[in-house]
């Protein structure tokens, strides 16, 4: 079973797969492309970019201090650099890289932090990123996308490069649910509902979109109307669209693959608590590193289910 | 454009290195706080480097694509870099006794985004050499002939960054690259010996295959003369050991508050005078 099953959702690219597509598709619409690269091109797929742009690809070795401040010296030339590495190591490694190369300067850098939340599986707590949304909002003028499928990864990536500044684009590491199709919007700093409901809003991202979508499939079944809010911006956060849902079905449950600090629970919250609080409920890791395994055994284990969107619904309802 | 056509001989960059030695103390003994000691001893090389016709730069027009470029990876020693850019004609000498107070883009580090012409923001030591390489490449990639100047401090060189940065300058072979490492001797808490003991810079960067050569950084002509043997190569990266002495310029004057390393403290406005009398 995975996430979107229960609603019918089809399996489709893991989203990696489809940020690497996407960035060697506009290759020639942005000539300023430039790829730095800490020897993880093959997992984070800019090597797909990398093999059709060979003099735009850098490989500056298993340095990813140094990766991240050649990437800010490259956009200080006008150029528009994109930093793929597992988001562990992109975060926790090069956060002080990140901060003074980057975000202080407000320079034109792509960072995708890939193989994020525990979904990674056998490879372990030391490579899974649950903590980088928490770290990537922290920085002033900082853009945080967290993308739910395919085809929100392929607009994300072409928004990231239209925008001019820091973006951080958090991506994964199995293929996840299609829950868009072609032509469906993106648009940075907007939320997308992505079901309609009265009783209750699901606030999810990344692959909790589609465990939010069967969780509202599920309680359908017992008479119970359920918003689900595609939160793919963390950063600017959406807060229209949350006060909304928190004025129009008095409960919200927030769902992300990430740490219970810092991340979407925790920017929801405030949005909620500043103009119409109402009864609130988190699906997260918790806080806790997690440990190897099959994907779908921890995704279990540590509670990323629509199970377990499910009883949090049932908690503030 | 300012700069090659304008070098100005080794008896006139002397005399430019009094006047960037006298506007470092009495900006920083006006804000009461600073690097003064760290800043004193690299004027040789950045004055060579902006007044000795190495760089192209313009101050009527700071984003010009062609320019070289200049970063102060030790950005504590900033001080050096406003005396220079203010005799440059970026701003005025009046502009930088607001160093570091509140409102005024003369932070007390470089910051790239309040002060046109900076060309890195530092700070955060072990950054600029990174900084360098990607400034390189880009103007590789913009085939404009612009050239990457970067200044490192012998502390910083303890930071594992500059290390991967040695050995990705020599990969991309970065002919348009040339760090030079002020090796002033002194620390925050010391001697750097004593702090980290790296041995020496000339062997273990010219092992990375860089271009390395190692001077007197305070005698002007070895300054003079060592930039014009990097820039004839333009093969790989280059570096400059730049042995100096932090406070050069006014020792005597320091020595007398019995503080060889004097870092992170401006001069009293009594010993100011004293130093600017001495300079004179």
């Amino acid at each position: 079973m995975y996430l979107g099953e229960l609603s019918g959702l089809k399996i489709g690219q893991a989203t990696r797969d489809a940020f690497g597509d996407a960035l060697k598709e506009l290759g020639d619409k942005y000539p300023g492309i430039v790829t730095v690269d800490g020897d993880v091109g093959n997992s984070t797929r800019t090597e797909v970019f990398a093999h059709a742009y060979p003099e735009r690809a850098f490989n500056v070795g298993i340095a990813e201090s140094n990766m991240v401040s050649v990437a800010g010296g490259l956009a200080s030339t006008g150029h528009i650099p994109v930093v793929a590495s597992f988001a562990a190591f992109l975060l926790c490694n090069a956060y002080d890289q990140i901060r003074m190369s980057i975000s202080f300067p407000h320079m034109n850098v792509k960072l995708v932090g890939t193989h994020a939340g525990i979904s990674i599986g056998e490879d372990g707590p030391s490579q899974m990123g649950i903590e980088d949304v928490s770290l990537a909002c922290s920085l002033p003028g900082m853009v945080v996308i967290v993308t739910a499928d395919a085809v929100s990864t392929k607009a994300a990536t072409a928004a990231m490069l239209e925008y001019d500044g820091p973006v951080y684009l958090r991506l994964g590491r199995p293929k996840v649910s299609e829950i868009y199709t072609e032509g469906d919007t993106f648009e940075i700093g907007k939320a997308n509902t992505v079901r309609e409901g009265d009783d209750v809003t699901i606030i999810a991202n990344g692959l909790m979109v589609a465990g939010a979508i069967d969780a509202a499939t599920k309680l359908a079944e017992e008479g119970v109307s359920v918003r689900v809010i595609d939160m793919h911006t963390v950063k600017p956060l959406d807060v229209e669209a949350i006060q909304k849902a928190a004025h129009e079905t008095r409960a919200i449950v927030v769902a992300e693959e990430h740490l219970s600090h810092g991340g979407l629970g925790s920017a929801v919250a405030m949005a909620v608590s500043q103009a119409n609080p109402v009864p609130m409920a988190y699906v997260n890791v918790g806080d806790c590193f997690a440990e190897s395994g099959d994907p779908q055994g921890l995704l279990d284990k540590y509670g990323l289910t629509a199970a377990a969107i499910i009883e949090a619904v049932k908690k503030v309802k | 454009m300012a700069a090659q056509a304008n070098a100005l001989s080794l008896e006139e960059l002397k005399e430019k290195g009094k006047v960037l030695r006298r506007l470092i103390i009495r900006m920083t003994t006006e804000a009461g706080s600073g690097h003064p000691s760290s800043s004193l001893s690299a004027v040789e090389v950045v004055n060579a480097l902006w007044f000795g016709g190495f760089m192209k730069y313009d101050p009527e027009n700071p984003t010009w694509e062609a320019r070289d470029r200049f970063i102060l990876s030790k950005g504590h020693a900033v001080p050096v870099l406003y005396a220079a850019m203010a005799e440059a004609g970026y701003f005025s000498e009046d502009d930088v006794m607001t160093l570091r107070k509140l409102g005024s883009p003369f932070e007390g580090h470089p910051n790239m985004k309040r002060l046109p012409g900076i060309e890195a923001s530092t700070g955060s030591l072990g950054q600029g050499l990174s900084l360098g390489i990607g400034q390189a490449l880009g103007a590789r990639l913009n085939d404009n002939g612009s050239n990457v100047f970067v200044v490192i401090g012998d502390g910083e060189m303890g930071e594992g960054q500059v290390w991967e940065a040695l050995a990705a300058a020599e990969k991309y072979k970065l002919g348009n690259l040339t760090a030079i490492i002020d090796q002033n001797g002194y620390q925050q808490t010391g001697a750097t010996h004593d702090v980290l003991d790296l041995g020496s810079f000339e062997e273990k960067i010219a092992a990375f295959g860089w271009y390395v050569q190692t001077i007197e950084g305070n005698d002007q002509a070895a300054v003079v003369e060592a930039l014009e043997n990097a820039a004839n190569v333009t093969d790989r990266p280059k570096a400059i050991i730049s042995k100096t002495k932090k406070g050069y310029g006014i020792l005597p004057i320091l020595e007398e508050t019995g503080d060889v390393n004097y870092h992170g403290k401006p001069l009293s406005p009594e010993l100011a005078e004293k130093a600017l009398a001495f300079l004179a």
